[in-house]
């Protein structure tokens, strides 16, 4: 399978990842590569088989809906790379 | 007596026996960090500084009564991609670089309520993405055996300390392997629980559905005390399992007489290095001398886990580091005009290169398109796998394989390749594919006197069978008491 540029820089922007032109064939190659390597599962005998989305077939886990509250707002808004007023600070959207 | 020589089940006795104290032992492991730690470089964070204090006030503790555990001022360290409140925890990214949880990991909650002390934060591949601790931001870790390898990955750091008697032991965390391949790298004994055993509350999500946190350490007894420290259901986590309690160490029999062990075909073919066979054959032999039953078998599926795994993995690590945003916490670009600005930028400079490359690869396999030519295919090969390995347990108890084709690689030599750094991982990725318990202990040295490690994988939720094995391997042989680190 051969992945494109134009691929690439959508897949990017998908990722919200920004590629410089001179890091696109290197990316491409990576990626090439990986998914040469990763078509094997296309070889795997699954016909018929389910998907497994984990480990443990445990889904459904049900806990009952009461807030708890996270008291230490100080701890969790240091990290913060702008605040004010116990707010995140984030540029005009409108 | 070299105290930082000692495994914690000895430091444990010479505290009961009176013969050393809390404040003694954390002394030996500054002393021995502020020593050794300028050729290992296993830390992002050390926490020397206040560990003194720390274990003085432990003992006073101890002594009033007020802190009862037994595991009371035996020291620690953590890989950084667990959560410690008020302490960095980096997952050795600059994204992360100057982040302070506001809440601790269950199971540093664990080691904090036992009276234990944190001697600082580990070294890793950024985001846990990596086999040598090369892709880590900061610093590339070196091994003890021989500062010109890596230590693997990606809990390399945490390997290496424990080889290096930095830490009497550690938490690593074990996506594809990243707990078994440094072990058996740094000649130590890394324990992957069952999927659900350990709670992961507070550990930075890799990939949700393979990460599971486990003990490395210098031996498998060790290994059993940490596993009963940190083991237990946590409502905070929701895949992990409410199972009645074990004391793992109780499990330790030192017999194997009867247990039937499988040895995969798959396992020993092409690409695993003739002195890593030999050193597994060695200890089959010993098994049998031993009273074990071996038997060649087949797991028809080693071809396809690691892609399978590769997929997986990095969709749930493309989704996962999703919340790198720039805004909340982590890395904010200083370039950017608009909000969407702050995403882009942000990310780009935040995350490394391998991250990057997996975040790319993990949008691909879900993005429309390739969703069912890759991503349901792998979850196809996910139940086959399970299914394999259920078939392969309902005729043996464990079974063995190499940890990793080859000992400790040179430094440099894979990280500009990341299809041959990814082949590090082909022994142990289909052990997280299907959830089951892997152990990886020392088994020898090859001619140049690097470490060789052999995994034992079991039942789901078997630890102790899988920890009875290594035991009473560990036992006949004595790795530790033949070979040590040279720092080369």
């Amino acid at each position: 399978m051969e992945v494109s540029p134009q691929e690439i820089l959508h897949i990017a922007k998908l990722a919200k990842l920004k590629l410089k032109d001179e890091e696109i064939p290197e990316y491409i190659k990576n990626l090439q590569d990986i998914l040469n390597f990763a078509n094997v599962v296309n070889e795997a005998p699954i016909e018929g088989l389910d998907t497994a989305i984990g480990a443990i077939d445990n889904y459904n886990v049900f806990r009952k809906d009461e807030i708890k509250v996270f008291e230490d707002n100080e701890a969790l808004l240091q990290n913060a790379p702008e605040q004010e007023d116990n707010m995140f600070k984030i540029p005009k959207v409108i | 007596m070299n105290i930082t020589d000692l495994t914690v089940h000895e430091l444990k006795e010479k505290l009961e026996k009176k013969e050393i104290t809390i404040s003694e032992i954390t002394k030996a492991y500054v002393d021995r960090i502020v020593d050794k730690e300028k050729d290992v470089k296993a830390f992002v964070t050390t926490l020397t500084d206040t560990a003194l204090a720390q274990a003085q006030e432990i003992e006073e503790k101890v002594k009033k009564g007020e802190v009862t555990s037994e595991y009371a001022g035996i020291p620690i360290g953590i890989k950084d991609n667990l959560c410690t409140k008020g302490v960095k925890t980096t997952c050795s990214s600059k994204m992360l670089e100057n982040f302070i949880a506001p809440y601790d990991a269950t199971v540093v909650e664990k080691i904090n309520s036992n009276g234990m002390i944190n001697l600082g934060k580990l070294n890793m591949d950024e985001f846990a993405m990596g086999a040598s601790t090369e892709y880590s931001a900061f610093k590339k870790t070196c091994n003890p055996w021989n500062l010109n390898k890596v230590p693997g990955g990606s809990s390399g750091g945490s390997a290496a300390a424990v080889a290096a008697g930095l830490v009497p032991w550690a938490l690593g965390s074990d996506t594809g392997g990243s707990i078994r391949q440094p072990s058996s790298f740094c000649g130590v004994v890394g324990l992957k629980p069952t999927y659900g055993l350990v709670s992961r509350y507070g550990l930075v999500a890799f990939a949700s559905s393979l990460d599971q946190i486990g003990p490395i350490t210098k031996d498998v007894k060790d290994s059993a005390m940490l596993l009963n420290i940190i083991a237990g259901h946590d409502e905070k986590d929701t895949t992990s399992i409410n199972i009645e309690k074990k004391d793992y160490v109780k499990a330790l029999k030192n017999d194997v007489k009867g247990l039937k062990i499988g040895v995969p075909k798959e396992y020993f073919g092409e690409g695993i290095n003739s002195e890593v066979k030999e050193a597994l054959e060695r200890a089959i032999e010993e098994y049998k001398s031993m009273g074990a039953i071996v038997e060649e078998c087949s797991v028809p599926i080693a071809d396809y886990a690691l892609a399978t795994y590769y997929i997986i993995a990095c969709a749930e690590a493309s989704s996962n580091l999703g919340r790198f945003d720039g805004i909340r916490y982590g890395y904010r670009t200083p370039n950017f005009e608009n909000l969407k600005d702050i995403f882009v930028n942000s990310r780009t400079e935040g995350f490394g290169a391998e991250v990057k490359r997996r975040i790319i690869l993990g949008t691909y396999v879900l993005s429309s398109g390739y969703y069912d030519a890759y991503y349901k295919k792998a979850q196809q090969v996910r139940t086959l796998v399970k299914k394999e390995f259920d078939k392969a347990f309902e005729k043996y108890d464990i079974l063995i394989t190499p940890t990793s084709p080859t000992v400790a690689f040179d430094i440099g030599v894979r990280s500009n390749n990341p299809l041959e750094m990814y082949l590090a991982d082909i022994c142990t990725v289909s052990v997280n594919i299907a959830g089951l318990p892997g152990i990886s202990i020392p088994c020898g040295v090859d001619k140049t006197g690097m470490p060789i490690g052999m995994q034992i994988i079991g039942k789901h939720f078997d630890e102790e069978t899988i920890l009875n094995a290594a035991y009473t391997y560990e036992q006949k042989i004595k790795f530790r008491e033949k070979y040590k680190p040279e720092f080369k």
